[in-house]
């Protein structure tokens, strides 16, 4: 982690206008990412994990600059992504990599998988011959021997079969970073595991440096080394994967975290899980986003947002309940504290709105403590 | 679901040959009953008109005022003779190029040109996206008959003018359905993957945009033949088509007209002509469009 | 959804002032002189510089269109060449027989329709259902002047049981009935084809829902069933019928010159035959502003049966 970093992501903002009224004018913004800054180092997998509707597709997206940014930067290996042209920008490309979420969307019903594959390098100027060779040899290695598959269109595959190609199709030019949307999300469970050793393999091989992103904390936690959280297009934590295991901090976190099914027992939290759905991000809440969901709210975070700020090595987290003089009520030391507690919190938590009020009532009615106190 | 349907061919993986989504449609059209006989009826039809030269036994504008309206079976006139003794089977013979060309062109004409407009507001959107569809929803404000008058009425009679005035009325129409299909087909995964290999717009286009919404258009120009012909042979029937004497079935329709106290069944037949042809037309689309599953 | 009314109202008004600029670009889309175009060949020199000032043909396009846009608002359309009477007078008779031609046409058009398209639902894959998309293709696939000529083949000269041409000289209703039937009948063929196909396929769109099946499959009545779907088919089929009957506004021009019957179709045949462009551009604009104007009203009315359009 000293060497310097591949991608460099300062400040990124994106804000999707709502048009509507006789006129169509732009009453309203989509916060879809709003002021997220991280590096990504060589051969690291970073995962981003957030609820569905965080921007973790937009952000995506703005990483490979398929969507252009309102505001921030992008620099990857220490070149400006935003300000290239389109020359260096084509060139770019091959170093940037996306591998899409839905696999049924994300391949040309109308080229066999080949073709699909081997698109990208005719773009870069790769004879067709030589393309068509390396595909083939792509597809093999990802498991779907060219010789059988090479020739068939994707509706004669399964959802598993689509992402290997989708896989291929993204490492033909030989990049350094591969930015995976949710590329698992769509499958089955045990074909979810088979992509993910396979992309596991594929790092190890190529000296590949992931950008994870996933709603699913379990996959998340697998396959990354740093984790960043994300809660209506902000960063509320990033840690490594084990700090943040041992020791989510975000109140967000800790949610995710109680919500995930784990198999460990050491692993129960007795915070609530997450109830009802996050808030629109048309209109986010003011200061912390998270407040109106969050069972330790105060006051002061509905007037400023709260500041990443560092709790731990490599461990930042955007929550006043870290800030020194809070630290005492923090409720870091009972993440593991309780000892059982219920973990079954879901069960008692009837009311589906998850209105703070009713988040707090439910929680004392199963003698919880109040913020750790 | 994805996972379970191709469970079964992974087994017979090693000799099944791949099936393009043509493959798909072909395969599909060759076993509706309706569409094979709509199109060999059409077959027929376009093939007698090709070979009208060779196959009409007379001179389809030479007529004589002794046979005039001789009714149909008449010795040496199978179909009888018209207003001005002219042999009607070779006049249908010749008619049939006529009213295939001026009803066929102005389709074709909208096929490539309503593409290449839709599929520019589709992909580029933004301002030209307004401008380009804002001004096709003018000509939306005319039903298709009463366009196509307005503008053959300006321009007066003649073939050519018909089919500049059909085209008009027909482009609109595709451009819509072809700026829809874009702006679908541009939202998709694959399209946004492409532009992450660092694909340039036309190659995009080429390769990966118009091969997905062609099949959709051309579904929609093939629905638009039929009143295209009928349109056509209705400019004709009006005197402001194709200008006599020439054999066109619209045209022959109107001269026969007043014809009809005398011989009813003469007449009659340059229509049946139009309807036997605008009907396997839209025979054909509709087994075109089932084949090929889209929805209208 | 108030917002979605005053966009669609406001969209309204840039496709008129288009179909405005088409209908006057025919004067000038006319070979030749302008002038001869809205003038009568024999016309003095005096009368000819007279035209050319009201018409303002010495002044740039846009002028000249603005001008005449003036005139138009004013109800004036220019005179006609063959008659020299207004033409505005001339397109008022004729849209009031053409109106009630669209009405009875569209009146027999919609309730076959409806009823067949219907009955094909409720009987999908049965005899009756062929039978019924045998009609629609036929319908749609028919050359409505030729079904015309046919009828009037078979009624008026074989038959002889009704008049083959105009409108009814004689007062009473009857007569009027007795010209108005063979027209009405050649110009329901179209929209019946298309009703009876939209009809039936958004009967079967609801019949084929989930949650009818179930309804079905738990014994309720076929009555309820009947109205459920009706109910939910009805806001696509109110469009079709809407738009419908705008076309039969336009497409009744070869019909009405087939029978003779005096409406907008039947007076732009005499003025495309004598080349009378004025009477030409008053019918288009005329029928145009009608057609975008019935267009609007059906979006509306859309909108009110179903909320959720105005939405998109």
């Amino acid at each position: 982690m000293s060497a310097a970093p591949l991608l460099e992501v300062r400040g990124l903002r994106k804000h999707f206008p709502l048009r509507s009224g006789v006129l169509q004018r732009t009453h309203a913004w989509v916060r879809a990412v709003d002021g997220v800054s991280f590096d990504v180092y060589p051969a690291e997998t970073l995962g981003i994990v957030g609820e569905s509707g965080c921007g973790k597709s937009t952000l995506a997206r703005l990483i490979l600059r398929l969507i252009e940014p309102d505001a921030g930067s992008v620099r990857f290996a220490g070149e400006d992504v935003r300000g290239a042209s389109a020359d260096r920008m084509k060139r770019l490309r091959r170093d940037m990599q996306l591998v899409f979420q839905d696999p049924h969307a994300s391949l040309n019903p109308r080229l066999t998988i080949e073709d699909a594959v081997a698109f990208s390098l005719l773009v870069h100027g790769t004879s067709r011959a030589e393309a068509r060779e390396r595909a083939r040899a792509l597809l093999g290695r990802v498991g779907l021997e060219a010789r059988l598959y090479g020739r068939r269109y994707p509706h004669e595959l399964s959802g598993g079969q689509r992402q290997r190609v989708n896989i291929a199709r993204a490492l033909v030019l030989d990049p350094r970073l591969l930015v995976l949307d949710e590329p698992a999300s769509a499958l089955d469970k045990s074909v979810q595991a088979q992509v993910l050793n396979l992309l596991a393999d594929l790092k190890a091989e190529r000296a590949l440096t992931y950008v994870f992103i996933s709603h699913d904390l379990n996959v998340i936690e697998y396959v990354s080394s740093r984790v960043l959280v994300m809660y209506l297009g902000e960063i509320v934590e990033t840690g490594t994967a084990d700090a943040l295991a041992q020791a989510p901090k975000h109140p967000y976190t800790q949610a995710l975290f109680a919500s995930a099914p784990s198999l460990d027992p050491d692993r129960r939290l007795e915070r609530p899980p997450l109830s009802g759905d996050p808030p629109n991000p048309i209109d986010p809440p003011s200061g912390c986003r998270f407040r109106t969901r969050c069972a330790f709210a105060m006051p002061r975070c509905a007037e400023t947002p709260p500041a990443l700020r560092a709790v731990g090595e490599a461990h930042d987290v955007a929550c006043y309940l870290y800030e020194r003089e809070a630290i005492v009520g923090a409720p870091t030391g009972c993440t593991h504290s309780g000892p059982g507690g219920d973990s079954d919190l879901r069960g008692g938590q009837s009311n589906e709105d998850g209105t703070r009020r009713d988040l707090r009532e439910s929680r004392a009615g199963h003698g919880t403590r109040a913020p750790c106190g | 679901m994805a996972v379970t349907t191709a469970l079964p061919r992974d087994l017979d993986a090693a000799g099944a040959t791949p099936i393009s989504y043509w493959r798909t449609v072909a395969w599909r059209l060759a076993r509706d009953p309706a569409t094979l006989v709509a199109g060999a009826l059409l077959g027929l039809i376009v093939l007698s008109a090709l070979l009208a030269p060779w196959l009409a036994p007379y001179d389809p504008n030479a007529g004589s005022i002794r046979l005039r309206l001789a009714p149909v079976g008449a010795p040496a006139h199978v179909l009888g003779t018209d207003e001005q003794g002219r042999d009607m089977l070779s006049r249908l013979l010749w008619g049939g190029r006529m009213t295939l060309v001026a009803g066929l062109t102005p389709v074709l004409v909208a096929f490539v040109l309503g593409t290449a407009l839709g599929v520019l507001a589709g992909y580029v959107g933004g301002l030209t996206n307004t401008l380009v569809m804002r001004t096709m929803d003018i000509f939306y404000a005319f039903p298709a008959v009463l366009l196509a008058i307005a503008i053959s009425g300006a321009l007066g009679p003649g073939l050519p003018n018909t089919l500049i005035s059909l085209s008009i009325v027909f482009v609109p129409r595709v451009v819509r359905v072809a700026e829809s299909a874009t702006v679908q087909v541009k939202s998709l995964e694959y399209i946004a993957a492409a532009r992450a290999s660092g694909a340039g717009v036309p190659a995009i286009v080429r390769h990966h945009l118009l091969a997905n919404v062609l099949g959709p258009i051309l579904v929609f120009a093939s629905t638009q033949v039929s009143l295209s012909i009928i349109l056509a042979a209705g400019l004709s029937f009006l005197g402001l088509g194709v200008t006599p004497p020439a054999a066109e079935w619209g045209l022959m329709l109107n001269t026969l007209r007043q014809s009809i106290y005398v011989n009813a069944l003469v007449p009659a037949l340059p229509g049946l002509a139009i309807f036997v042809t605008s009907m396997a037309f839209n025979l054909l689309s509709d087994g075109l469009r089932d084949a090929m599953e889209i929805r209208t | 959804m108030w917002a979605y009314v005053g966009r669609r109202l406001l969209l309204a008004i840039p496709t008129l002032l288009g179909a405005s600029i088409i209908v006057f670009a025919m004067v000038h889309l006319a070979p030749g002189d302008p002038i001869a175009a809205v003038m009568p060949a024999e016309s003095s020199q005096a009368e000819i510089e007279a035209t050319k000032r009201a018409y303002g043909f010495d002044k740039p396009l846009p002028v000249q269109y603005l001008v005449w846009l003036g005139r138009v608002a004013q109800g004036d359309l220019g005179k006609s060449i063959a008659t020299r009477r207004a033409v505005v007078l001339d397109v008022r008779d004729a849209l009031a027989n053409s109106l009630v031609l669209a009405l009875s046409s569209s009146l027999l058009a919609f309730a076959l329709g409806i009823g067949l398209g219907l009955l094909a639902a409720f009987r999908q894959g049965r005899l009756l259902d062929k039978a019924a998309s045998a009609v629609a293709v036929v319908g749609v696939s028919v050359p409505h002047y030729w079904a015309g000529i046919i009828l009037i083949i078979v009624f008026s000269v074989q038959l002889n049981w009704l008049p083959a041409m105009g409108a009814a000289d004689d007062p009473g209703v009857l007569p009027y009935l007795r010209h108005i039937a063979l027209p009405t009948l050649a110009l329901a063929l179209i929209p019946l084809g298309v009703i009876t196909r939209v009809v039936r396929s958004a009967a079967l769109d609801v019949l084929n829902q989930e949650f009818v099946l179930a309804l079905r499959a738990k014994g309720l009545a076929s009555r309820r069933v009947f109205t459920h779907v009706v109910k939910n088919a009805a806001p696509q089929i109110l469009t079709v019928l809407g738009l419908q009957f705008g076309f039969q506004l336009g497409g009744s021009v070869l019909v009405e010159a087939v029978f003779s019957w005096p409406g907008t179709g039947y007076l732009l045949n005499l003025a495309i035959f004598q080349r009378d462009i004025p009477v030409l551009q008053g019918v288009i604009l005329v029928l145009a502003t009608f057609f975008v104007l019935l267009n609007l009203a059906v979006d509306l009315l859309q909108t009110l049966v179903d909320p959720r359009i105005a939405r998109h």
